[in-house]
């Protein structure tokens, strides 16, 4: 057994830094790179894009990647994880197959994790006793049933760790937990058990760690962002796990960023509900019982993390459309630009309503004033400029459109010195919502395909 | 002495749906005693006023100095429903440094 597994983050989700992982290959040591790609949206967009063509629906960004990743990653025997995969994890992986032959490369194993992809299976799964109902507002499935674009059920690291024990130098998968994705190596290399709920558990709290990639280790950091070195070279976060289950949140020495108690804290803080229950498909883990040490520079050490037994039950995330949204910016200059604005926001309101328009809700907000902290922010009266930035929604698609054409007269039609309309008409866009789920467990049978070059 | 929040905590909010968290991490051991008894819940709730249309929910978290307060239904909607600028609540944990407490004097010295 190894005497610690090093795990790096390489993206945080879909549209990260995309030198992030090559980075985390090149300047250091680390046996695995983990890279999450899938927030709840990204779901319904690669969905649409597989109805459209049957070889997409997965991240394209990481097959780009892997060019440059693959050669390195075998030379230095790194192990890639992943759930870029997206709703087409074998259309990814052979895309991924199809690049190590161009490269030249003449043995690579390929492990998938399928199964989690429940679209074709809602009304069977219905039948069978399975409600799917709202898990926050206790509604019906027929609610909503006619829309539904995707459906999925996460996954935890088990599949992973399976793919992991055949040999898989490369896992790609679908909707796999962010945190599943760190903790499963873990389990491989130091053969923790299903049942051994702390140690799970502090992989899991350092899956969270790492899933959001350079926000653990100096981006977006509040209690103090002017002392982070270099960000445009940020080091993304390295978890150094060791068999007890402690784990050392570091970065590579050479790149830039920060990795200290309080980068540490406010990721983990960061879009949790009740910490004492933070539920994943592995376990339950406890952030109340996470002690923290700094060990080192750019080193925090965790320990003490309690877990308790994982839930007999599959989150599953549905999406469906939900109408239409079109948002579009006027500035505003000197003099009287907020009192300006708002007088363009009244003349548009009028003009929408001549028109008989319809719209679920019609929200104005001026950028530069108040527009992130409402009644909060200060009154700072004489402002230099003023971003005056509509949105409306409805289920009429038409209503939407039509916004968009009212906007751009209000330059020669308005109030004076109004700039900022280069983008052209706003054009609407699909709402798409969330319907959480809970299913039970054996209902959702996972596969593990392996691809061998 | 009041002082703004920012001065002795540091924080991180964003989403789940239409409810925001802002966890609220004391930027010294001394100072999370200060921020468990006087930013409660209720408090909360009332500093966001229309922001926030649901009930605001508190945990404790003394071994990261931190709370996390849950925000219901103060997202318009959350996800790409939503017709705020700030949609997925980011710059709340900033909104709720802003607000002001009471420290001892002398428990505080220099600058942020």
């Amino acid at each position: 057994m190894k005497p610690f597994v090093r795990i790096a983050s390489g993206q945080g989700f879909w549209g990260d830094l995309l030198t992030a992982p090559m980075a985390q290959v090149s300047n250091g040591p680390i046996d695995y790179l983990v890279m999450d790609y899938l927030a709840e949206v990204t779901m319904s967009i690669m969905q649409k894009q597989k109805n459209r063509d049957p070889r997409t629906g997965y991240a394209r960004d990481l097959v780009t990647l892997m060019r440059e990743l693959l050669p390195l990653c075998i030379e230095k025997n790194i192990r890639i994880i992943t759930n870029g995969g997206g709703v087409n994890p074998l259309a990814c992986s052979d895309a991924i197959c199809e690049t190590a032959r161009s490269l030249g490369i003449r043995a690579l194993k390929v492990g998938v994790v399928l199964g989690d992809d429940i679209l074709g299976r809602i009304d069977d799964l219905q039948r069978d006793g399975h409600a799917l109902k709202n898990m926050e507002t206790g509604e019906p499935l027929s609610s909503v049933r006619d829309r539904i674009q995707s459906a999925n059920a996460y996954f935890g690291a088990g599949p992973i760790v399976e793919a992991l024990r055949q040999g898989a130098q490369i896992v790609i998968t679908g909707r796999t937990t962010d945190t599943g994705l760190t903790l499963a190596p873990m389990m491989y290399e130091f053969g923790w058990r299903q049942d051994e709920w702390d140690k799970l558990a502090a992989g899991t709290v350092a899956g969270h760690i790492l899933e959001c990639g350079g926000q653990a280790s100096g981006g977006n950091f509040m209690a103090d962002w002017r002392s982070v070195p270099d960000l445009a070279h940020i080091g993304f976060p390295i978890a150094e796990a060791y068999p007890n289950g402690e784990i050392v949140l570091t970065k590579h020495e050479s790149l830039g960023g920060l990795v200290t108690l309080q980068t540490v804290k406010e990721q983990l803080l960061y879009e949790i509900g009740n910490p004492t229950d933070y539920i994943t498909p592995d376990c339950v883990a406890d952030f109340t019982t996470i002690r923290l040490v700094q060990e080192g520079r750019d080193r925090v050490r965790m320990t003490g993390v309690k877990g308790r037994p994982a839930t007999e039950f599959y989150k599953v995330s549905m999406s469906y459309l939900d109408g239409y949204t079109a948002f579009g910016t006027l500035t505003y200059s000197w003099p009287d630009a907020l009192e300006k604005a708002q007088k363009a926001d009244e003349i548009l309101r009028v003009r929408l309503s001549d028109l008989g328009l319809k719209f679920e809700e019609v929200r104005t907000e001026y950028l530069g004033v108040n527009s992130s902290h409402g009644h909060l922010a200060p009154e700072k009266g004489d402002h230099n400029e003023v971003v005056m930035r509509v949105g409306v929604r409805s289920k009429d698609r038409e209503a939407v459109e039509r916004f968009g054409m009212e906007l751009a007269p209000l330059i020669l039609t308005g109030p004076p010195s109004v700039t900022g309309f280069a983008g052209g008409r706003p054009r609407p866009s699909e709402v798409i919502s969330y319907w959480p789920a809970l299913i039970a467990k054996n209902a959702v049978k996972h596969e593990v395909v392996m691809r061998t070059l | 002495m009041k002082v703004q929040l920012l001065r002795i905590c540091h924080g991180r909010s964003g989403d789940k749906g239409d409810t925001a968290n802002i966890g609220l991490i004391a930027r010294e051991e001394k100072f999370y005693p200060l921020i468990e008894r006087a930013i409660t819940a209720e408090r909360v709730k009332e500093y966001f006023g229309a922001m926030v249309l649901g009930p605001v929910e508190r945990f404790e978290l003394p071994n990261l100095w931190a709370l996390n307060f849950l925000l219901h239904n103060a997202l318009g909607g959350g996800g790409t429903k939503s017709l705020k600028n700030d949609a997925q609540g980011k710059t709340l944990a900033a909104a709720l440094l802003r607000m002001e407490i009471d420290v001892p004097e002398g428990m505080i010295d220099g600058h942020v």
